[in-house]
């Protein structure tokens, strides 16, 4: 009952999708004025609908009713309640009905709260938000049903990937989600904007914290799964390139692109159209990098749901969406007037500086994923690893950290680099000393010297913008520009750190012998089996000391998982403050030696420590602009109950 | 602003819709072209192309196709950049205690990091070829790495193996490299 149940309301909820666009649309004409009433309601009743269904399918998961096609193929009554909850969205057509509860809720959230910018941009906003959730309701009722029973009921169910059963990955993708999702609103209010012709620092002001939410979440999700593929995938490597990390990194970089963007036009009224075109490319970067991921047309190491039927049905909505706006943008954009000028030297220069590096890198990033198809598509096959990605996002992103160190200190409009020039001293000599540094402890490899270079002075200049401010006084949204600035130089250092000083090693060793990894000794005490709700495996006792001090225990795994048959390495992970060991257990070889596959990674967790703070420094200017926002709500409030008590 | 500059601008408007309209039809192309997870090589069944790489490392020689006659052998495409063959190196390392002669081709890759790569992971390789711009590489059929080719005493590719090999596939692959000497 409870998937028919889910069904219904999906039902329903594309129908108010149907309603909200065309009340939404009609209230556009001053004939339509009398349907305005009905659009903001219909938007929350459509995030409620979807909300139910969304948990209706979880319910139907938590009880594994095992006669509903999605729970038979990837869950299994064995499976512990976490897993089964996140059974739920770690599949095809739970994640795409993830994704359009998402992107209802955050329509309905902004249709309820969202009071500053003029009612018809609102409306035509809301109408677009709409417009985008028909094509992916339509995408579910009639090609991904997640409610689809199954007859004859099996008697199991096939179970879970045992790579994603892990408790950090069962919020990965909706975190990500919530990310990718978000920037549907950024999308929907650029084309609200374009339809009006109301493009102006009401509409960056209104825009502004849903695209630092969303990118909040963004940032998060990449943290963490950087963080789950290093840990979980047992090669030591944190980022692959490979097309499902590239796909989540796309929309982040334009993301963060607009963030800036939109700064200066709230703060400056300038960069108009560029700024609605970044909303536009963030959202399309989202369901671009998805569609490629879900449609199966690039292969990945993360490739856990494809289905490349249903890739061109999602390929026609991309089409319809991002080419109608890209339309839109085409015909609108050259209408909506030149914003404020602005000199070479200022505030607003290094932010499109910031703008054009970033779009460069996304560039970047793009066109490497779509390498190998397009060079398939002329006969031969090819594929793009680090040697393409590293240096070439290197050359975007470099100037542009160095840009960063300087841009912050400038003034808007107009400023000269030698007022601000005494105060980079520190970091330049910071700099000067970094790199020296680095060619002595990593001769003649260039990204890691720029890095561990880069790092310091970065770190210290992100701090200058508070130089000679009462700390107390300082609003949110600066501190949140500086935590994150700071965080970049964090994570750098920690990338820079990673690819220069990383000891790994490869052993096979008898139980009770010794070995050494950079300044580890680890001693294999002991093999012995263990046993889970769904899996068993081998652990491996290690007893690791760091430069001869207390030993400590680390325990890796080589595990079998029973439902399905699978086997996974648990790799064991131990932390100190100058850095990471990383033990994965192997093989059993002939003469009863174990293969042990030892890493010392000398400051690696600053890497997602940094990307925290990253987030840390959104959700401060998150804070901030949703604080302001509210006084100068509640002000406006009182100053109109003022005028209507002196009125009477 | 002054006329000319504005009507540039116009036309950069339409910039983004015909860069989407290009990833569009390349989209549309790679769906009608479904790729297999396995692409095997054209080459299968064909001779090696001549070619003669420098040697990888110091205590190696190089690699070129003369290298390759006398009798069956095992050609291993692969890169210190590359995770996957860290992964595969214990069953390189099986199958060259099985009798099996490996030849490596290393691709896009600095001597300092190859060194590195084979003092962490082993060195299986009796001979390995610098193949710098991936010459080698293409020419085999190869569409990655790390992949392992069985190569007959003729100098006939025979048998490709794709992505890294795992400890299940070590059986298989000397099953091939015999095969390939009647």
């Amino acid at each position: 009952m409870i998937a028919e149940f889910g069904l219904g309301a999906l039902w329903f909820a594309a129908a108010l999708a149907l309603l909200q666009l065309i009340v939404g649309a009609l209230a556009l004409k001053p004939q339509g004025e009398g349907f305005a009433a009905l659009v903001r309601p219909a938007a929350v009743v459509q995030g409620a609908l979807a909300l139910v269904s969304f948990l209706a399918l979880i319910a139907v998961f938590v009880e594994t009713d095992l006669s509903v096609k999605l729970v038979a193929l990837n869950s299994h009554s064995a499976k512990p309640l976490l897993y089964k909850v996140a059974g739920a969205w770690g599949n095809h057509e739970g994640s795409m009905l993830l994704w359009v509860t998402v992107m209802g809720l955050a329509g309905g959230f902004v249709a309820l709260v969202e009071r500053r910018l003029p009612e018809r941009t609102m409306r035509a906003t809301l109408a677009g938000q709409a417009f985008v959730s028909l094509g992916f309701y339509a995408f579910l009722l009639f090609a991904s049903n997640p409610f689809t029973r199954l007859s004859p009921v099996p008697v199991e169910g096939n179970g879970l990937n045992p790579l994603l059963q892990d408790p950090g990955l069962a919020f990965h993708p909706p975190t990500l989600y919530l990310g990718y999702v978000g920037l549907s609103i950024a999308f929907s209010f650029a084309i609200g904007a374009l339809i009006t012709r109301e493009v102006g620092p009401a509409f960056a002001r209104a825009m502004r914290p849903w695209v630092l939410g969303a990118w909040i979440f963004l940032t998060l999700g990449i943290t963490a799964g950087s963080y789950w593929a290093y840990y979980e995938l047992g090669w030591g490597g944190w980022w692959f390139w490979d097309p499902v990390e590239n796909a989540s990194l796309m929309p982040w970089l334009a993301a963060t692109a607009l963030l800036h963007s939109a700064s200066v036009l709230a703060a400056r009224n300038a960069l108009r159209a560029w700024t609605v075109m970044l909303g536009v490319i963030a959202f399309s970067m989202s369901m671009i990098g998805t569609f490629l991921v879900r449609s199966g047309i690039l292969t990945s190491v993360h490739a856990f749901a494809v289905d490349p039927k249903r890739g061109t049905f999602i390929l026609a909505l991309l089409a319809i969406y991002i080419g109608g706006a890209l339309v839109l943008f085409g015909i609108r954009a050259a209408t909506v007037t030149e914003g404020e000028r602005f000199s070479v030297s200022s505030r607003e220069s290094s932010l499109v500086f910031n703008n054009v590096m970033l779009t460069g890198t996304l560039a970047i990033v793009l066109l490497g994923t779509l390498y190998p198809l397009l060079t398939e598509a002329f006969g031969e096959k090819v594929s793009v690893g680090p040697p393409y990605f590293n240096p070439m996002t290197a050359l975007f992103v470099m100037p542009m950290l160095v840009v960063l160190a300087i841009g912050p200190l400038l003034r808007w409009r107009r400023d000269r680099v030698g007022r601000v020039s005494r105060l980079l001293l520190v970091p330049a000599a910071l700099a000067a000393v970094g790199l020296a540094a680095g060619v002595a402890l990593a001769p003649g490899r260039v990204l890691p010297i720029l890095g561990l270079g880069l790092a310091p002075a970065l770190a210290v200049a992100s701090l200058l913008p508070l130089r000679g401010r009462n700390l107390r006084r300082t609003r949110l949204p600066v501190w949140g520009m500086v935590v994150a600035h700071f965080g970049i130089a964090v994570s750098l250092f920690g990338m820079a750190s990673d690819s220069a000083f990383t000891v790994e090693k490869l052993v096979a060793v008898p139980v009770g012998e010794a070995t050494e990894v950079g300044p580890w000794q680890v001693r294999l005490a002991a093999i012995e089996p263990v046993a889970g709700p769904n899996w068993t495996a081998l652990e491996a006792d290690l007893q690791v000391a760091y430069k001869g001090g207390e030993p400590t225990s680390l325990h890796p795994q080589a595990r079998t998982f029973w439902a399905p048959v699978q086997n996974t390495a648990e790799s064991a992970l131990l932390t100190r403050w100058n850095g990471q060991l990383y033990a994965v257990l192997g093989e059993e070889a002939q003469d009863g030696r174990w293969q042990l596959r030892l890493w010392w990674k000398p400051f690696v967790p600053m890497i997602w420590f940094g990307g925290a703070l990253i987030a840390l420094g959104g959700l401060l200017a998150l804070l901030g602009r949703v604080a302001s926002d509210l006084r100068r709500y509640f002000a406006r409030g009182k100053i109109a109950d003022r005028r209507e008590r002196q009125g009477r | 602003m002054s006329e000319t500059p504005a009507k540039h601008f116009r036309l950069g408007l339409w910039l983004p819709l015909a860069l989407f309209a290009a990833i569009v039809a390349l989209v549309a192309w790679g769906l009608l072209h479904p790729p297999s997870r396995d692409i095997p090589s054209r080459f299968v069944g064909h001779p090696l192309p001549a070619f003669d790489l420098p040697a990888g490392s110091d205590d190696r020689p190089g690699l070129g196709t003369a290298d390759f006659a006398g009798k069956p052998r095992l050609l291993n495409v692969f890169a210190s950049w590359c995770i996957p063959c860290a992964a595969e190196a214990p069953q390189l390392e099986q199958l060259r205690a099985a009798g099996a002669d490996i030849y490596g081709v290393a691709v896009r890759d600095q001597k300092a990091d190859l060194a590195g790569f084979l003092a962490r992971n082993g060195n299986p390789y009796a001979r390995i070829g610098r193949d710098d711009r991936s010459v080698v590489q293409l020419a085999i059929g190869s569409s990655g790495v790390p992949e392992t080719y069985v190569i007959d005493a003729q100098g006939v590719i025979r048998y490709q193996h794709i992505g890294d090999i795992r400890p299940e596939d070590v059986s298989l692959i000397l099953g091939k490299l015999q095969e390939a000497a009647q």
